[in-house]
Formats: structure tokens, C-alpha cells, sequence
């Protein structure tokens, strides 16, 4: 069974990741004290913008930091490098010789842990900032499992970039300052840091020319009801299309990238 | 700071140079998860008193987890002891770290302190300059490590570079740029090969000719302590098992050699004068002999057993740290 | 200096280096290494320039929605940024090394580290001291230019001594702050990302307008973690501006003393972190 070999690579990666308990405690305590940070510098512009800026009140504000301080840690915001570091050290020679697809096994554990950190990180921080400051919540019902699959198209789309740049690896010896350079273009254009609907146009033209709203914007918005009903599908249809065609790009990639390796004999 | 206190020479012969007096360390071991969890303390070092006096070499040994590691640590200022005494070159450890630093030098066979990005010259130089010896000074003595270790030819090769054997050779050296009344080696030769290991030997047997450095040694290798050590310590269970020569070792464990070979066809047991059949493998086409270095030579043995047999192959095994220390209590 | 052996004693005491030539010699030679491979370097050093890029343009975007953040338009605003950032980039590049502590511990370095005679933090600032975090610094710097030569402050003494003096002091307030999650990582391996939030969260916090902050953070990142007084407090002095509740503009003026609490504060709990990892053995 192929799926079932997936499955199990899936379900390994949450149970390690359930053994960091006081890293997930102080990860939930550093996300709550930074979203009070956001909040304060996002509430202070919608008080000075009038009440309202980019179709953000107060309310709809603080329901954005927070899914947002949830979602950092599932849809993974840092610095991954894991597949370079391998790539460096020639550890990949024996990855590829192995009988299962290499981007389809770190898919699979990248979604076991982000399930594991959804539910341990996410939920938490989501109850937290639900006591704390109150969110808004979506008033059809079609917003939750919409809002679930947009969460985890995603983390997918997030996994394709993430394996993606990782594959740099391949030409130069160095990847990990192109890896950083990614991680901060990444985090502004993703909507990330402030939503992208209250960037300057010009910006927001590059950004939605780039796939990075499509991996943490949407899920926000269709979660947090901001896009319903048919605007939401179409939210949805957006980020599958991202998704297919990076994981398109990324395959080219990296069957050049292999082909380069056995040419030059790792 | 007075010139005259760093400077090794000062130390007189038989001077106490580690002094450990009921020295004891506890850890606290967690067990379980969740509300089930329990707390035990285990005491890794459990009461060691023993003095290592100037000049002398001395072999440190004990299975794995037997509280080597520890002890080592607690004299090299890297841990405080839970109860009891240890003083190192006359200073406490922990608290006058950097003094007792400038004393002694520290190689952890299983960890470098080499700078791996940089050339081998280069983590000389730095370390000079950390223990505050000017270039000038340090120079010859860096000159006679280089010419003493062979690594001269790998000066210019960035450390990552380095074989496991050329690396710890330049451990032994960047240990010992600042000239320290006390050397101490965790598991020096671990994983090397024998050349390597001969040559680490030799050298550490020459320079302490010549300095007179006082040696602290853990191995696993009994023939790191046959070549260097004139007394040894065996510690079990946080405990000093054994402390004197390793001839007085010998005569109270067997240090017995075992002498394996394979016959060209299986054979019963042989029966031999100069060693004693241990146990026949493969039907006794593989049979086993045990006998003692000190009383007959491996020569000798085999000439007794091509004798009786023919011989298609031989293998001679050291005896096993683990195994000295049980015959120490069971006796032989 | 009649005494003959006098000069013998003063000729083998004098040799000996001081301390400081070590801890050149350490830096220099990190230096050189990472300048060797110069593409990886010029790489390196642009991410950290385009970090303060990434972080200035969350201020930008900000004020593009609102022509008043706190108070403060946005070259006001770009001034705040600006002091702030350039502190936090110098203490980066001198002590953030140190939150690689647990790294250290789990390598075993630190035991090598310990059998050395240089001070625990040394060792660690030089083992890993990283120039291309001066890119940062460097970005901040170009800000504060570009703010001063639009903003045209009057140069009076006491702009002239805050302009100075802010960064500096932010930078010994930050490093501060760095020591300190050092010394508490000793104590949790395995939570180090709880000193984030007052390491990084002082960093998040201390380049925005402080009256923008919601009154219990205001009061932490003062009078505990004293980020506002790194460029916020001092900028208001210099604007004429009168400070939010709780922060009146006079603070501005007082960071040396926070510096020195910070100060304080980094080597009480660093020498309790110490204690601790060679009482518990790692």
C-alpha cells in the first residue's frame, strides 16, 4: 500500500513532535505576547485610519492577529532547511536511493506536523485570544470546513515553496542565505506581518502575483468569514491552482536537480 | 599575577596535583510522563577519595556510566560535586575555573576544540592567545607539537578536513600549547586506528620525558594504559574498585588474552599446557584459548596448537574493561 | 632600578597578552573565515540588510492607512524605527550568538568552552560572531540618515547628544536583554522560544511609537524590558513631543540608568544561568 507508507511517515512525525512539551508551552507563550504587539501597532492605524482600513475594523483586526499567531506554526513561517542541509552533506544520495518519492515522504511529515502543531499550538493560542480580546466568527456554517481545507492547501502550498527553494541546494554550496532572503520576502508578501489588503496597491499587485497570500492570507480569510459563500470557493479554487502548479514547477526542478547530482556523482 | 605560579616547572615532584576526598555527585533521574512521573536520584560518583601526585600517569578506567566522565568533569571545573572534595593544582575547580584553566589541558576524545573552519595553524595561535602567551613564546613550543605530533604537513588543512587520527593529534597538541602540569585525556584513541594510536602514544610517552606532565587517562584500550600509565584506578558504581600498579592489577583479575582460531577442520577441544580452552564455535572448527601475557607468549600458543591441528586463520582479543571489572569481585 | 633582579621579574611578568588581544585575535579570525567565501558573505550580509527592510515596511504600510501612528506621522515614526533598530542590530551582531546556547550544550562545546581560561560569554560572542549582521545596522543607519535630512531637527546640544547617544544606549539595553534569555536558557533547553517573546518582542516592540502599545505591555516594555526608552522616549525629547500615560517625555533622558538596571539585571541572572549548568551538569 503506497498511501499507507505516507500515512505512517505522517503519523511518526506528529507523535515526535508531541514529545517537545515545554518548547510548545513557551511557543504559545511567545505568540500570545506578540500578538498583543500586533494588535496594539494594527489598532492603533484602524483608530487613526477612521475606524476601518482595508475593510478591517477593530473587531475583524484582532480575529486577523490572532488566526494569524495561530496559523504561523502549522503553515510554518521560519527557516526550513532541512532537505539543503542534506542535499550539502550528501545525505540525499541515499535519500533518493530509497523506494518512496522524496517530496511526497517530507510532504507527508510536514503535514503531520502541522496537524500536530495545529492542534497544539493553534488551538490554544485561538482559545486564548477568543478570552482574551474576543474574535469575530464567521456566520455560515460552510466557513469551517472550507476554512479547514483552505488551512490546509496552505500548509501544502507553504511545503511546495519551502522544498522548492530548498532545492537551490543542488547548484550552489550554500543555500541557506537564499533560504533567509525567501523566509523574509515570504513573510511580509504573505500577508504575515499586516494584512495584505492594507498594503499600497502597488504592492499588493506584487503580492498577488506571487503565490505567499495564497499559503497564509486565504486561510485567514476564509476562516475568519471575511470571504463567504462563493467568494470563498473561489479563494479556495485560487490556492489549488498555486498548488498544482508549483508542484508542477518544483518537480521539474527537481529532476533536473537529481539528473545534475548523478551527472556530477554527488 | 606572579610569572612563576603559571609556570609548570614549579610544581614539585610528588606534589598533590588532584586531590579528591569523598567526592560524591548526584543526578536527578526522570522517569514516566505525565502525573506518573517519578524523580530518583542516582549518585554517579558516590564517595571517590584518591590523590594523583606530580609526575605520575595515571590510567582511569571503568565500564560505560560507571562515573569516569563525572569525576573528570568535577576536576576539570565543568561540574560542582554534590558533597566531598576536590581540588585541582591546588585550586577548586568551579570557582577559579580560568586559574585552574591555565593549568591544565583537556582533550574529549569524542568532541573537538578545534575551530573546524579554520586552518590547523590557526586554533594553535588563537589558543596561545587565549591562555595570554605572546607569539614569541609560543612559537618554539607550537614548533616542537608540530615536529613531536607529524603535523607539520597538515598546518595549512582546515580542521573539518582532518582525518579522525590527524585531528586528535592536533587536539593533543592545541591541549598542550600552554605547557599544563596536567593532562587530561577522555578516551584519547576512541575509534582511531593503530597506527594512529602508536603514534599518540609514543609521543605522549616522550613528552612526558621531557616535561614531566603529570597524565589523567580514561580509555577502553588496555594497551593505552600498558604504555602509559604506571598506576591505575578502576572505578565501578561511583566507586574506586581498585587503585595501585597494573601488575597488581593483573594478579588480582585475569587479564587473560584470548587467542581465537579457526581450524581447517572441526576438531574436538584441544587440550594445551600453556593456555586453557575457553569454548569450540562451528562443530570446534572455531576454538578459543585464554592465557595469561605475563606467564607464556602468544607464540608459544600457537606453536602448541599447530602441533595438533592445522591453523587456517587467527584473531588475538584484548581483555574487555567490563570483564576486569567483574573478576575483580568474583575472583578468578 | 638599581636592583638587578627587579628588571629580571618586570622582563618575564611584561610578556604575557591581555585578554583583549585574545578576543581580537578570536573576532578577526571569524571574520576571516566567513570572508573567504566572499559570494556567500555578500549574500549573507544583504539578508540582514533586507531584514531591516522587511521590518521598516510594516511602519511604512501603516502609515499609509492612517497619516498619524500613536502621534507620530510617518518621518516621526521612521525616527523611532531608526534608533531602535540600529541599538538592536549592534547588540545582534555583538551578543545574539548567545541564543545558541542550547546548540551549545547539546554539542558539548560548552564543556570545552569551561576548560578554558576566558570568560563563559566571551567564548561564546567570538565562537559564532557573525558580520553580516552589520546589514542591519547598516539599514537603520541609512533611515536615520535619510529622517534626519528630511526632518531637519534643530541641532541642539541635547538632539545632538540623544541622536548619539540613543543608539548606544539602546544597543547596551538590548544586549542586555540578550544576556539575560541567555542565562535563562540554562535554566529551560528546551524552551528557549519563551525568551523570545522579551528578547524579540523588546526588538518588535521598542521600533514602534510606544503609545501605541496597549497599557500592560507599555508598562513591561519600560519599566521591566525597557525598549521604549531605546528610541521612542528619547525621540519624543527631540520632537518636543509630550509623552502617552504612564510615559512621561523626561524618561526619554534616562538611558543610562535603564541601561545600567538592564545591565544589572543580565549579570545576575547570566551568573545564576552559570551556576546552574555547571551545578546540573547539562
Amino acid at each position: 500500500m503506497t498511501v499507507r507508507r505516507y500515512l505512517l511517515l505522517m503519523s511518526a512525525e506528529f507523535r515526535r513532535q508531541s514529545t517537545y512539551r515545554l518548547a510548545l508551552v513557551a511557543g504559545i507563550f511567545t505568540n500570545t505576547v506578540f500578538g498583543f504587539l500586533r494588535i496594539s501597532a494594527l489598532f492603533a492605524a484602524v483608530r487613526g485610519g477612521g475606524g476601518s482600513i482595508g475593510g478591517y475594523d477593530l473587531a475583524q483586526a484582532a480575529s486577523y492577529v490572532w488566526l494569524g499567531q495561530a496559523f504561523m506554526a502549522p503553515v510554518y513561517m521560519f527557516l526550513w532547511q532541512d532537505v539543503a542541509v542534506r542535499v550539502r552533506s550528501g545525505e540525499i544520495v541515499s535519500d533518493l536511493a530509497r523506494p518512496i518519492d522524496l517530496q511526497a515522504s517530507y510532504w507527508a511529515r510536514d503535514l503531520g506536523r502541522a496537524g500536530l502543531q495545529f492542534l497544539t499550538r493553534g488551538v490554544p493560542i485561538l482559545a486564548l485570544g477568543g478570552l482574551l480580546v474576543g474574535l469575530s466568527l464567521p456566520t455560515s456554517p460552510w466557513s469551517y470546513p472550507l476554512g479547514l481545507l483552505s488551512l490546509l492547501l496552505g500548509i501544502s502550498i507553504s511545503f511546495v515553496c519551502r522544498f522548492g527553494m530548498n532545492l537551490i541546494a543542488f547548484w550552489t554550496v550554500d543555500a541557506r542565505g537564499f533560504l533567509i532572503l525567501y523566509g523574509f520576502v515570504m513573510n511580509v508578501l504573505s500577508g504575515f506581518y499586516l494584512p495584505v489588503a492594507i498594503f499600497p496597491d502597488w504592492l499588493q499587485v506584487v503580492a498577488h502575483a506571487s503565490p505567499f497570500p495564497a499559503m497564509f492570507q486565504s486561510p485567514i480569510d476564509v476562516v475568519s468569514g471575511r470571504v463567504v459563500d462563493l467568494a470563498a470557493l473561489r479563494t479556495v479554487g485560487i490556492q489549488l491552482a498555486w498548488l498544482t502548479g508549483l508542484l508542477v514547477l518544483t518537480r521539474v526542478v527537481f529532476v533536473r536537480g537529481r539528473r545534475r547530482l548523478e551527472v556530477q556523482g554527488g | 599575577m606572579n610569572p612563576a605560579s603559571t609556570d609548570p616547572a614549579s610544581t614539585d615532584p610528588g606534589a598533590p596535583v588532584i586531590e579528591l576526598d569523598g567526592l560524591r555527585r548526584e543526578f536527578v533521574v526522570r522517569s514516566g510522563r505525565g502525573l506518573r512521573r517519578s524523580r530518583r536520584v542516582v549518585a554517579a560518583v558516590d564517595g571517590i577519595t584518591a590523590t594523583v601526585r606530580a609526575g605520575e600517569s595515571v590510567g582511569y578506567i571503568g565500564a560505560n556510566g560507571a562515573g569516569k566522565s563525572t569525576t573528570i568533569k568535577m576536576l576539570t571545573g565543568i561540574l560542582v560535586p554534590t558533597s566531598g572534595r576536590v581540588r585541582t593544582c591546588g585550586f577548586e575547580p568551579v570557582p577559579q575555573r580560568t586559574q585552574l584553566a591555565r593549568r591544565i589541558g583537556v582533550v574529549f576524545g569524542q568532541r573537538s576544540q578545534l575551530w573546524w573552519d579554520l586552518p590547523l595553524r590557526d586554533s594553535f595561535d588563537i589558543l596561545a592567545a587565549i591562555h595570554r602567551i605572546p607569539a614569541d613564546r609560543a612559537r618554539p613550543r607550537i614548533d616542537q607539537l608540530v615536529e613531536g605530533l607529524e603535523l607539520g604537513a597538515l598546518l595549512a588543512t582546515p580542521v573539518r578536513q582532518l582525518s579522525l587520527g590527524e585531528r586528535m593529534r592536533g587536539e593533543v597538541a592545541a591541549a598542550l600549547v600552554h605547557r599544563p602540569a596536567l593532562l587530561v585525556l577522555d578516551e584519547p584513541t576512541i575509534g582511531l586506528d593503530m597506527i594512529s594510536k602508536e603514534r599518540l602514544r609514543q609521543f605522549l610517552v616522550a613528552e612526558r620525558a621531557e616535561q614531566g606532565t603529570t597524565l589523567l587517562l580514561t580509555t577502553h584500550d588496555m594497551s593505552d594504559i600498558e604504555r602509559l600509565c604506571d598506576r591505575v584506578l578502576v572505578v565501578d558504581h561511583g566507586r574506586i574498585a581498585y587503585d595501585g600498579s597494573l601488575e597488581g592489577l593483573g594478579e588480582r583479575v585475569a587479564m587473560e588474552r584470548v587467542l581465537v582460531v579457526d581450524l581447517a577442520e572441526p576438531r574436538p577441544p584441544l587440550e594445551l599446557s600453556s593456555a586453557r580452552h575457553e569454548r569450540s564455535e562451528l562443530d570446534g572448527a572455531r576454538q578459543r584459548f585464554a592465557f595469561a601475557p605475563d606467564r607464556t607468549t602468544a607464540a608459544q600458543v600457537l606453536a602448541e596448537i599447530a602441533g595438533q591441528a592445522e591453523i587456517r586463520d587467527l584473531r588475538i582479543t584484548e581483555p574487555a574493561i567490563e570483564d576486569i571489572v567483574r573478576t575483580l569481585y568474583t575472583g578468578r | 632600578m638599581a636592583d638587578p633582579t627587579a628588571r629580571v621579574i618586570t622582563r618575564e611578568a611584561a610578556p604575557e597578552l591581555s585578554g583583549w588581544t585574545a578576543f581580537r585575535l578570536l573576532i578577526a579570525s571569524r571574520v576571516r573565515a566567513q570572508l573567504t567565501y566572499r559570494a556567500n558573505f555578500v549574500i549573507n550580509f544583504a539578508g540582514a540588510f533586507v531584514l531591516g527592510l522587511v521590518e521598516f515596511s510594516e511602519i511604512y504600510i501603516l502609515l499609509h492607512n492612517t497619516p498619524l501612528l500613536g502621534g507620530l506621522d510617518l518621518l516621526q515614526a521612521a525616527l523611532v524605527f531608526a534608533l531602535a533598530n540600529v541599538g538592536f542590530a549592534l547588540a545582534d551582531l555583538v551578543v545574539g550568538q548567545v541564543d545558541a546556547i542550547p546548540q551549545h550544550v547539546r554539542m558539548g562545546t560548552l564543556e570545552s568552552f569551561l576548560t578554558r581560561p576566558m570568560p563563559l560569554l566571551l567564548q561564546l560572542v567570538t565562537a559564532d560572531f557573525q558580520l553580516r549582521r552589520l546589514g542591519r545596522a547598516v539599514f537603520a543607519l541609512l533611515v536615520l540618515v535619510v529622517v534626519l535630512v528630511l526632518l531637519r531637527p534643530e541641532p541642539t546640544a541635547a538632539t545632538v547628544y540623544l541622536l548619539i547617544a540613543t543608539p548606544l544606549w539602546g544597543a547596551t539595553i538590548y544586549a542586555g536583554l540578550f544576556v539575560l534569555a541567555g542565562g535563562i536558557q540554562f535554566f529551560i533547553i528546551e524552551g528557549t522560544e519563551f525568551t523570545n517573546a522579551f528578547v524579540y518582542g523588546a526588538g518588535y516592540a521598542g521600533q514602534l511609537p510606544g503609545s501605541v502599545l496597549i497599557a500592560p505591555l507599555r508598562v513591561a516594555f519600560t519599566f521591566v524590558f525597557p525598549a521604549t526608552v531605546t528610541a521612542y522616549l528619547p525621540a519624543l525629547v527631540i520632537l518636543g513631543l509630550p509623552g502617552p500615560g504612564f510615559l512621561p517625555q523626561w524618561l526619554g533622558w534616562c538611558g543610562p540608568l535603564f541601561a545600567l538596571t538592564t545591565g544589572l539585571l543580565a549579570a545576575l541572572g547570566w551568573r545564576l544561568g552559570v551556576r546552574h549548568y555547571t551545578g546540573a551538569g547539562g
